[in-house]
């Protein structure tokens, strides 16, 4: 066990970690702005990755693909907010919970009609296929580089979004004090679908990113949805650098946990979880409830 | 909140119960197992209602002590031979209560949406945990060879492995699992928890550790749940991780919303409800189709409850009831 190979772990919890945060933001944010609790957010990184197999062999380039499945994955979320998120902001957690539950069994059926039950693979495109070495025996492939550096790129944009422009000042807001908000003159149904749709969007886009590195087969989006839940609890609910903060905290201990104790590695990320709720219940940047 | 049955609801929950207890009689073998399995999972959506309906806390990881219970049953049970009823019956209630007093120890400290999450988060680490474990089966699961039973020498008063025998048990338990949690609900603890739920900071300001009182409730809940889980792995004999899930917890909360929350009859309300939209969808002569992928009309069908039935089924009973013998 050397440098170069902890050096590896690290970038790979690193770039998992980035990975989640695209994940999480979407979660937080719906949750922090709109106060719906979104279980079918994992299901949209799922439709995500099934979207780029099927877009990347049909327009045979990723780059394409991915543009294009950015865009449908916008028009799903606006659709998916007019038909069933907008009857759900005046309703409890309990009701919210059940609904994009029920969108989760129908989300799971449609995929398995569509793309069928067998895993896929989706092949990195050919510049980014190589790997850069580090040693004799080491190296690290392109592509997670590539995909930390999309990560990075879409978390400097969101920062700057949400901390300059007249957009960003509005979500702050609404996150605060809604009714106030909407006495401003603001159209608060138009920004809870821009949010939802963002949300929808970012997960999809981690879901065709990682498409790659990870095989596509069903159950994808339930096993990020979890740990994205872990995630946003251990960062603060509604907040996007206490989604950061965790979401780099849980995929370096996921991945350590792999390697250093694989019998437990499972039970790691949620050993951090319960560590964080013991010292602040409200997670580490989340407003005291 | 209804804590003493009303006139009407009795009524109702003495026909119900005479059907149940009618189906060995007439229906054939499937029939009494799809009844078998309303009733079990009906004992685990009513300890649910106990923290949903009356308590306040929104626990989306029940299936976690559900599935646990099921597993104790697989574990202690020897591969050769039965295992004295009362011994495997106290083993799982007494483990499922410690876990259910760590999970909840961590959990309840949180609120509102929180909870929510951490619950289904210690949930799937459970899941992990047993799916994982190549010593309880791993992903394939296990069996259970000899089911629990209850003998004196050559007399064998209780054999859960036969179906009719398991079916009255489960019917007893449902039963017992109800006028416990009614009398439970009665009490001065039963009265805290119900105010938690209305007004968590008043409760304290009355000088109540709200915080102990939920936890209690939370380890009760958990403890019927495993109760349920022993009955559910004494049907087949298997138990798989897929118990602990979180489609499992989901599930209960579903039943739990279909037949009205707050109410503790509704569990099996919506229990047999959601079996029997099950049942419907699932059938090729009547989905045609999309039999095969019957989880597209159980979502519609879920997002329609939620949406349409606001009070959930057992409102078509006690919206007969009187004003003058409600218990609020």
């Amino acid at each position: 066990m050397d440098a170069s190979f902890l050096l590896i772990q690290t970038l790979n919890g690193i770039q998992y970690g980035l990975l989640l945060f695209l994940i999480a933001s979407g979660l937080t944010i719906v949750f922090g702005i709109m106060g719906v609790i979104n279980l079918a957010h994992g299901s949209f990184y799922m439709i995500g990755a099934y979207l780029a197999l099927s877009l990347s062999t049909l327009t045979g380039n990723f780059f394409v693909a991915i543009l294009m499945g950015t865009l449908s994955m916008a028009i799903i979320g606006l659709a998916l907010e007019w038909l069933f998120i907008s009857h759900l902001y005046k309703r409890d957690h309990l009701q919210q919970v059940l609904l994009t539950f029920g969108l989760i069994l129908i989300f799971n059926e449609v995929q398995s009609i569509v793309w069928g039950n067998d895993p896929h693979g989706v092949e990195i495109p050919q510049f980014l296929s190589g790997s850069i070495p580090l040693t004799d025996t080491l190296s690290y492939p392109v592509y997670r580089i590539f995909v930390s550096a999309v990560c990075l790129l879409l978390a400097g944009l969101m920062y700057l979004i949400i901390q300059r422009t007249r957009l960003g000042q509005q979500i702050r807001a609404g996150s605060t004090d809604q009714e106030m908000v909407e006495n401003l003159g603001i159209n608060l149904r138009l920004l809870y679908a821009i949010v939802f749709s963002t949300g929808v969007t970012l997960a999809g886009l981690a879901g065709m990113i990682a498409a790659p590195i990870e095989s596509v087969y069903p159950g994808i989006g339930e096993q990020v949805l979890i740990i994205s839940f872990v995630v946003v609890v251990i960062g603060g609910i509604g907040s996007i650098k206490g989604a950061f903060v965790g979401a780099i905290a849980i995929g370096i201990a996921d991945v350590y946990g792999q390697v250093f104790f694989p019998d437990l590695a499972s039970v790691a990320v949620y050993a951090v979880m319960a560590f964080v709720l013991l010292w602040r219940p409200s997670g580490l940047f989340g407003r005291s409830l | 909140m209804v804590t003493v049955p009303s006139r009407n609801v009795a009524i109702c929950l003495f026909v119900i119960l005479l059907c149940f207890a009618s189906v060995p009689l007439f229906g054939d073998k499937y029939f009494v197992k799809l009844a078998l399995r309303a009733i079990i999972f009906s004992i685990f959506a009513m300890s649910l209602d106990l923290l949903i309906g009356y308590t306040g806390l929104v626990s989306f990881g029940h299936a976690a002590f559900f599935g646990l219970g099921a597993y104790i049953v697989h574990l202690v049970s020897p591969v050769d031979e039965s295992l004295n009823l009362f011994i495997c019956l106290s083993l799982t209630l007494g483990l499922t209560a410690v876990a259910a007093s760590i999970i909840g120890a961590f959990s309840v400290r949180t609120k509102g949406v929180y909870f929510i999450m951490v619950t289904l988060a210690f949930a799937q680490m459970m899941f992990y945990f047993f799916f994982n474990w190549p010593g309880a089966g791993g992903s394939d699961g296990a069996f259970i060879f000899f089911k629990p039973a209850l003998k004196f020498g050559d007399l064998t008063v209780i054999d859960l492995d036969d179906g009719h025998t398991l079916y009255f048990f489960s019917l007893f338990a449902w039963v017992a699992c109800y006028i416990l949690l009614i009398f439970v609900l009665r009490s001065p603890f039963g009265q805290v928890i119900q105010g938690i739920k209305i007004n968590e900071h008043r409760m304290q300001g009355l000088g109540y550790d709200t915080y102990l009182y939920k936890l209690v409730s939370f380890v009760i809940a958990g403890t019927i749940a495993g109760f349920a889980g022993f009955l559910f792995a004494c049907i087949d004999g298997f138990v798989s991780p897929g118990l602990l899930g979180w489609r499992e917890s989901g599930i209960a909360m579903v039943m739990v919303i279909l037949g009205g929350q707050g109410t503790l009859f509704g569990a099996l309300l919506g229990s047999v409800g959601f079996h029997g939209m099950e049942e419907i969808f699932r059938e090729p002569a009547i989905t045609g189709v999309i039999a095969e992928h019957w989880q597209i009309l159980m979502g519609i069908f879920v997002i329609c409850v939620v949406l349409f039935l606001k009070n959930g089924l057992s409102a078509l009973i006690t919206r007969f009831d009187s004003k003058a013998g409600e218990d609020v």
